[in-house]
């Protein structure tokens, strides 16, 4: 599906350009989107070398093991094939505060810790996990009680009252979440995404190249 | 009111988290200095190896963004967002949203100038933009670092997930205000 998408979306945007006169906003686009791409992971580097420097320090502390422990209840539900003391579990855990904090760019390090964390229990790799899709799913459905990017650029235009969204972003950032769960375990059961479907594609694919 | 302890909380987050552990670690007797250096190697690594998934995702929808295809997508749409009560002129923003953050922000923008931040079409702009992140982006991220690139069920999942939060957004809206 995300072969499909992804050329979905070079095809319809190449054909409408031709027909809409945008081919040359076409080309641009393509190669400023790619330098954007590549400032966007340059100016991770900072930021993700800072918070990896003191998770490290959480985690030697005894924090993060402290914090896991609180909320293992909660994670085992959500991950049960992940061990309640896995490392996968802090960095999750610091994610998803950092993300109800409405702290974006303290959240990106640890979710991609968690990532490589999680890859660690990952028998195929380069096949996404229940626990990794789950997570993701929690991710993109953003959970958040300060939607700080919004209120400012509300403010920023002239608003009354900039924060008067906060309450209905919550409870329809709260539907979301939930559904991103309930559908992440859901379509995890389904026979078409079991794990074994995509093993046996990329052997025979090693096999026919080899 | 609300607003200022939400200022205060934004901007004493981070300072607090970043003089909390480390005093946290020194109290118990972590070598802080030594740790951070040490668990701070990664992260250069860690940034670089996502480069060709973001690369191969922003490349694509900046093409699909700059070829005016939206229009189209629009168009097919705006019979059925027009039922549950999303009008028009926020359905690109919508759509916007799964693709491309920045992308997105800039037609809330758009929207604020146009109507204004308190008109009912930027109270719903700003609500379907606070209630969900950028999926596309997500999965470039997340799943370039792990080198995932068999999505199994995440790609239905996120996609579902906005729709269903962008549908959120407009009842919620057309409720509350």
């Amino acid at each position: 599906m995300i072969n499909g998408i992804w050329l979905g979306l070079i095809v319809i945007g190449v054909v409408v350009a031709i027909f809409t006169g945008n081919v040359q906003a076409v080309t641009d686009a393509a190669i400023n989107f790619s330098g954007t791409a590549v400032e966007i992971a340059i100016g991770l580097i900072g930021i993700m070398t800072l918070w990896l420097g003191i998770m490290a320090i959480a985690e030697k502390s005894g924090l993060i093991r402290g914090l896991a422990k609180a909320l293992s209840p909660i994670m085992k539900k959500l991950f049960p094939e992940v061990p309640a003391d896995h490392p996968a579990m802090g960095a999750m855990i610091m994610n998803i505060a950092a993300n109800i904090l409405g702290l974006g760019n303290a959240a990106t390090p640890f979710g991609l810790k968690a990532m490589e964390e999680l890859d660690t229990l990952n028998e195929h790799k380069g096949v996404a996990t229940d626990a990794m899709v789950m997570f993701l799913a929690i991710n993109t459905s953003s959970v958040t009680l300060l939607p700080a990017t919004v209120i400012g650029l509300r403010a920023a235009a002239g608003s009354t009252n900039a924060t008067e969204v906060i309450g209905p972003v919550i409870l329809a950032t709260t539907i979301s979440t939930v559904s991103a769960i309930i559908l992440a375990k859901l379509f995890g059961k389904m026979k078409r995404y079991k794990v074994e479907n995509y093993i046996e594609k990329s052997d025979v694919e090693n096999v026919q190249e080899g | 009111m609300l607003q200022t302890v939400l200022n205060t909380i934004s901007l004493y987050a981070i300072p607090a988290i970043l003089l909390g552990i480390p005093l946290y670690g020194y109290v118990k007797k972590v070598k802080v200095y030594e740790v951070f250096v040490g668990g701070a190697k990664e992260g250069f690594d860690t940034a670089i190896r996502i480069i060709p998934y973001l690369v191969a995702m922003l490349a694509a929808i900046g093409i699909f963004r700059a070829s005016g295809a939206m229009n189209f997508v629009v168009k097919l749409l705006s019979p059925v967002t027009n039922l549950i009560g999303l009008p028009a002129e926020v359905l690109p923003m919508g759509i916007m949203r799964s693709l491309s953050g920045g992308g997105a922000e800039g037609m809330m923008v758009e929207l604020f100038n146009t109507y204004g931040p308190d008109s009912l079409i930027g109270r719903m702009a700003s609500v379907a933009m606070g209630s969900t992140e950028t999926t596309m982006y997500c999965i470039a991220v997340y799943y370039g670092v792990a080198k995932i690139t068999k999505v199994r069920h995440t790609l239905s999942v996120g996609l579902l997930v906005d729709a269903i939060s962008l549908i959120a957004a407009a009842v919620i809206t057309n409720i509350v205000f």
